[in-house]
């Protein structure tokens, strides 16, 4: 019941932004594009718009070119061809400061890849003194907050290797949201995590996602497509599949190998 | 008893042995005394050129892991041609080569300011003393450490670069990810973690250097083992002059080592 009545509310807002600014540009535009590692076609022909503040999930085998086509969006790989347009900026574009349109988009890793020589403070501070231009004194209240809002006020001053899976996933969330992104990018946010930490770390993701932050996540926690998803993406051999509005590609999947996929995951 | 560390003890007594010699036989005593300055002068040139060399290695080795071609080129270069050559080579290379080219340079440069006419009027000073600069003002002491620190920067250099290579890729991606630009990164992130990672290398190295300061004898820089020569040569004690010698070597290298292994531990805590 409490996500759909989310949902409802979200939609509302949206609308009412929709109004207020209408016809308004997808803050994400992926255009028929290529990667090829080698002789692999990672993402062949892959097209895709993203609104502002929709949720979208991306599901597929390993290999399927979803995290390629996530590390594509903030351009830690660069594609072969199309073009890839984040709030208006061409990243495919070589006069574009890939730098500033990294800081509007968060990512959070698989591996969490948290700084291990800094404290889990200064893991969040660092990239708002040093991109943002932050004073210290800002930075560490902006960090503080986070923490609290992520949970764990009480680690502030601990090293990373101090910290759980799901509390270092926590921490890396809270770093990324630090920047104030428009955008968050999740590649497999809790596949490195042990079975109880996954909640804690899927709840803060929900949280974001009640708030209206345009999220692209890569995972198969159908839990989190449920309760969160505005559409669910199914990819394979490089290319979309399928698309289904909310988790229908969870509970109605059309095409034989999105099944196929589904009948491996789901239990 | 085969846990015991025989060969400390026996490196002890030795110890004991020469500090006893030197404290009560004469032959001993006088060599010890004449040789106190080349140990200064040892310690002087492998500091300094141990700075030097860590910074040279320092951007050698960020060009060794460049994506660009030009830094990548020229440090590749420089690594490959340094550690191509002996280092005695490289010493007397540097000494009576690569310096007195560059005192040339230096006066073709001071040279051309003064003639022409936008630069010379402001440059005046620096550009006449550039071209006063003689190859008599660079001492052999200067040369050797240059020489060292040119040969070591590119052993430095792979050094840096190992432990660069040695950080998670993922590092990398979540400081670029956050807007950091690579040299941003490469400050904040990776170079703090990949120099903790090198720092007992690049004490071994510091040790290396010690021993390799002895080349400069070559160049007859008062140094150490020059000093024993010297010693020798005055007095004709050859055994007791080289056996002073190399005890005040070992108890060096073997103080530092020591010191290596310590910061190693402490590290490896972390």
């Amino acid at each position: 019941m409490a996500p759909d009545t989310q949902r409802a509310t979200r939609f509302i807002q949206q609308r009412e932004k929709n109004v207020n600014e209408p016809a308004q540009e997808p803050i994400i535009i992926v255009e028929s594009v290529y990667k090829r590692f080698k002789r692999v076609h990672a993402l062949s022909d892959v097209s895709l718009t993203v609104q502002q503040g929709e949720v979208v999930v991306v599901v597929g085998p390993s290999g399927s070119g979803k995290s390629t086509l996530l590390r594509c969006l903030n351009h830690l790989e660069s594609v072969d061809g199309g073009r890839i347009i984040v709030d208006g900026i061409h990243l495919t574009d070589k006069a574009t400061d890939i730098n500033q349109v990294r800081a509007e988009i968060g990512m959070v890793f698989q591996q969490f890849n948290l700084f291990p020589h800094l404290t889990v403070l200064e893991n969040i501070a660092l990239a708002q003194r040093v991109v943002r231009k932050r004073g210290d004194e800002e930075s560490e209240q902006v960090a503080r907050d986070l923490l609290d809002k992520v949970g764990i006020p009480e680690k502030a001053s601990n090293y990373p290797s101090q910290l759980s899976g799901g509390q270092q996933q926590r921490v890396a969330i809270a770093r990324a949201l630090a920047m104030n992104p428009k955008i968050m990018l999740f590649d497999e946010p809790t596949s490195a995590l042990d079975p109880e930490m996954i909640k804690e770390v899927l709840d803060v993701m929900l949280a974001l996602a009640q708030e209206g932050m345009t999220m692209v996540v890569v995972s198969h926690e159908m839990g989190f497509a449920k309760a969160a998803a505005d559409r669910t993406i199914f990819m394979d051999e490089g290319r979309i599949i399928e698309v289904g509005v909310r988790d229908q590609l969870f509970t109605a999947p059309t095409h034989e190998r999105t099944k196929l996929f589904l009948s491996k995951v789901l239990h | 008893m085969q846990n015991m560390p025989w060969w400390a003890l026996i490196l002890a007594l030795l110890g004991l042995f020469l500090l006893f010699q030197i404290l009560n036989n004469e032959d001993y005593h006088r060599a010890f005394v004449f040789l106190l300055a080349g140990i200064r002068l040892t310690v002087i040139i492998t500091l300094t050129a141990y700075v030097v060399a860590a910074t040279i290695g320092l951007i050698a080795g960020l060009g060794r892991v460049s994506d660009h071609l030009i830094p990548y080129t020229i440090s590749t270069l420089y690594v490959e041609l340094i550690r191509g050559v002996p280092m005695l080579v490289q010493l007397i290379y540097v000494a009576f080569v690569v310096v007195p080219m560059g005192i040339s340079a230096i006066n073709g440069l001071g040279g051309w300011i003064l003639h022409v006419p936008a630069l010379a009027g402001t440059l005046h000073g620096p550009a006449q003393w550039m071209v006063e600069r003689s190859i008599r003002n660079v001492d052999m002491t200067t040369r050797g450490i240059i020489g060292l620190a040119i040969g070591y920067g590119a052993y430095e250099a792979e050094v840096y670069r190992a432990g660069i290579q040695s950080i998670e890729k993922g590092q990398m991606e979540a400081a670029r990810s956050l807007g950091m630009n690579y040299f941003q990164a490469m400050r904040y992130i990776i170079l703090p973690q990949a120099i903790r990672r090198v720092l007992p290398p690049l004490g071994n190295d510091f040790i290396a250097m010690l021993k390799d300061s002895s080349l400069l004898s070559a160049l007859a820089v008062r140094e150490l083992t020059q000093l024993g020569k010297l010693n020798r040569a005055s007095t004709f004690r050859t055994f007791e002059t080289w056996n002073t010698v190399t005890f005040l070597y070992l108890t060096m290298t073997v103080l530092l080592s020591m010191l290596v292994k310590l910061l190693e531990r402490r590290l490896a805590i972390d």
